[in-house]
């Protein structure tokens, strides 16, 4: 260990790794994972969004599942939680809905409005 | 980089290993395999978690479920249900008895044992894995030893100590940081750093546990009061009773030397350092200073005289210091937070945190840390959640076999170095051992005094020939064989013993002894005088009888071991007492509940 420096930026990458176990805010992605939401193919979009985070390295997001949502007809469907915003329900994903998900609203902060349940209903 | 969206940390202390963890985590590892999900859940080994009593604690994150006492039965069951549908499993999540019972506490940071500790000196305990450097880079490690060196001067380091008020945690509560500058002014070509992770008070184990949890945290510390006086080799004498804690330990100075954390030109400086582990055979009296200086050295354990201080003339006969595990495992945070964030937990004289290790007769048997000054009453009822089968609280020893006891009169004391001290009981190392109305204080001092017995090293005659003494003592008034002058002379004898032992361990041995006569005195009265044990152990002293109402069952009868109980069916039973060994397995066979110990 030469620097200071140096120390720090290995700090900054072993938290990523680590980052899930801190106290921390930031944004929650949750994916319906019942029966439902596995049938419809809830583990490939869940698949895509933890590659999708990676790959770009972000922080404080986290992705986890949860049961039934309650509306099975509309799965694969997965909720963004984002500090200080309304949650939104994401609805009838695919594996590339989910990729423009990452992209546009939790890297961008631009809900995609049209893949909303809003929006299918 | 691998992202994982969940981490299932599986406790990897002494504690959880003995009952079951590496298994648990082998079916973790083997169940989500199964399931596909490795590469989406990681499974951590950390080290202690603090809630031995419920272990094997494993510990799933993002949401910071807290599964308790998990069986491998379980593990199927939260890999299907919580690491692949997310549902938490809450009937097997720790239950919280103090928190509303309806409210089910899915998160660890909710629970009532957790929730009123600070965690500082076991800040990664738990939360890293102890065997990968990167986990403790990532939450701050290294950042003081690299601030320090690069940004301080040695003595702005020892400064910042002596700001900070840290007080030794091994027992003696000397400051650390007047330590640091009596050592840095001493004149030396040669000076050297120790650990003293001799841990030798029964029921105490919160060095083990950092060791296992985060050393880590020993090495940077180490390497910084090396710095701070100028030496650039250190010691850590652990004994080998711990061997998890050695293995880790070994791990970690392998990893810190292939980063060039330990070594030399360390952060780009001409600072130096490097560190070796000495075993130590697990003699109590190697936790003295100069004892464990001569075994270091390769010499027999026994204390000196001191003067000379380590300070002074330590190992091999040149300035050295020598620390306590949970007082290294403090220094980096003083170092990188600042004396004033240490200052702002405890109290004006003994400032931060202490760690206690909760045993004996409390329902939450395990490691607590919290601010100096909170009392008795809620570290043993809130935190330690209070005596088991709703017996009575009589009494909490502090101190180990050093220390001494306190009653229910003393549980709203808050605690500090010197608010013990003053009640006749001690810091010590941190061991609680809690007794409820069921244990003898005269057997339980003499249990102490058989422990000291057993580990003084016999060099001088005070603590050899004295607390041996004290122990037939001891033993005459458990037998029933005492009289009230024995009282007395176990007075004078205790009071000899202190003022003239050599070292620490003669000089406190006799502290069990005094603080039960000071406060149990009644107790020790009925044991000569009435010869009765008004707590019902001391065997020699009790019998077992039938009182009125027995049915004539013969149940009791049927159990006896040594054919004692006598009687025909349906007439009264009766006990001989000369064959009767006092064993109690008729007790809880008589269905009309009359066999009674008096």
């Amino acid at each position: 260990m030469k620097t200071l420096a140096e120390l720090t930026q290995l700090r900054d990458e072993a938290l990523k790794k680590v980052d899930l176990r801190k106290d921390r805010k930031g944004t929650r992605i949750v994916v319906g994972m019942a029966t439902c939401g596995i049938a419809a193919g809830a583990r490939p979009i869940l698949a895509a969004l933890m590659d999708e985070v990676q790959k770009r390295g972000l922080k404080d997001v986290e992705i986890t599942q949860t049961g039934c949502i309650g509306v099975c007809r509309l799965e694969p469907l997965v909720e963004v939680y984002k500090e200080g915003e309304d949650k939104v329900t994401y609805v009838e994903l695919t594996e590339e809905k989910a990729r423009r998900i990452i992209a546009e609203h939790i890297v961008n902060g631009n809900i995609v409005t049209q893949f909303t349940i809003g929006a299918a209903e | 980089m691998d992202f994982y969206r969940s981490h299932v940390l599986v406790c990897g202390g002494t504690g959880c290993v003995s009952s079951g963890s590496l298994t648990i985590e082998e079916m973790f590892n083997a169940a989500l395999k199964e399931r596909g999900l490795e590469k989406e859940v990681k499974v951590v080994r950390t080290g202690c978690f603090g809630l031995c009593e419920a272990g094997p604690i494993c510990i799933v994150y993002p949401e910071g479920s807290f599964y308790s006492r998990v069986e491998q039965k379980d593990v199927e069951r939260i890999c299907d249900e919580h690491l692949l549908k997310g549902r938490i499993v809450t009937d097997l999540l720790y239950i919280d008895k103090l928190a509303n019972v309806t409210d089910i506490q899915t998160s660890i940071n909710d629970v009532t044992f957790y929730k009123k500790q600070k965690r500082v000196a076991l800040k990664n305990c738990g939360v890293i894995n102890p065997e990968i450097i990167e986990e403790y880079i990532a939450f701050d490690g290294y950042q003081a030893l690299g601030k320090a060196l690069t940004q301080m001067t040695p003595q702005q380091v020892i400064d910042e100590m002596k700001k900070s008020g840290l007080r030794g945690r091994g027992g003696g509560g000397f400051p650390t940081g007047l330590k640091w500058e009596f050592a840095a002014k001493s004149h030396g070509d040669v000076k050297y750093v120790a650990c003293n992770a001799d841990e030798g008070d029964p029921g105490a184990f919160m060095d083990r546990s950092v060791l296992e949890g985060d050393p880590h945290a020993i090495i940077e510390a180490m390497a910084l009061a090396a710095y701070a006086i100028g030496a650039e080799k250190g010691y850590v004498y652990i004994r080998a009773e711990y061997p998890i804690a050695v293995k880790r330990l070994g791990i970690a100075i392998a990893q810190a030397n292939a980063m060039g954390l330990l070594g030399k030109n360390i952060f780009g400086t001409d600072f130096n350092f490097e560190m070796e582990i000495r075993l130590g055979a697990g003699a109590f009296v190697c936790g003295e200073e100069t004892a464990l200086i001569a075994s270091i050295e390769g010499e027999r354990g026994m204390p000196r005289p001191k003067p000379p201080f380590p300070a002074q003339k330590g190992i091999f006969g040149k300035p050295t210091i020598i620390n306590n595990v949970e007082t290294y495992a403090v220094v980096p945070q003083i170092i990188l937070k600042g004396a004033d964030w240490f200052t702002s937990f405890g109290t004006e004289k003994s400032p931060g945190t202490k760690v206690f290790a909760l045993g004996g007769k409390i329902n939450n048997t395990g490691l607590v840390e919290i601010p100096m000054g909170t009392s008795l009453r809620e570290v043993i009822f809130d935190i330690g959640g209070g005596i088991p089968n709703g017996r009575k609280f009589k009494a909490v020893q502090t101190g180990g076999p050093s220390g001494g006891c306190l009653t229910s009169d003393h549980l709203d004391t808050p605690i500090d170095f010197d608010t013990l001290t003053a009640l006749g009981s001690m810091m010590g190392s941190g061991g609680m051992i809690v007794v409820d109305d069921t244990n003898c204080m005269v057997d339980f001092a003499r249990f102490f005094l058989d422990f000291t017995v057993d580990e003084s090293c016999g060099k001088c005659v005070p603590c050899r020939e004295g607390t041996k003494r004290m122990l037939e003592i001891l033993e005459k008034i458990t037998s029933g064989n005492g009289s009230l002058e024995d009282l007395d002379k176990l007075e004078d004898l205790a009071y000899s013993i202190k003022d003239s032992s050599l070292c620490g361990l003669g000089q406190t041995a006799p502290n069990p002894v005094l603080s039960t006569l000071k406060y149990f005195r009644d107790e020790y009265i009925a044991h000569v005088t009435d010869k009765k044990c008004p707590a019902g152990q001391c065997q020699d002293l009790l019998s077992i009888v039938i009182v009125d109402g027995c049915i004539g069952c013969t149940a009791c009868a049927r159990v006896c071991p040594v054919n004692a109980i006598t009687g025909a069916v349906k007439q009264n039973h009766v006990i001989d007492q000369t064959k009767c060994i006092k064993c109690g397995a008729c007790i809880p066979k008589c269905p009309k509940k009359v066999i009674v110990k008096q």
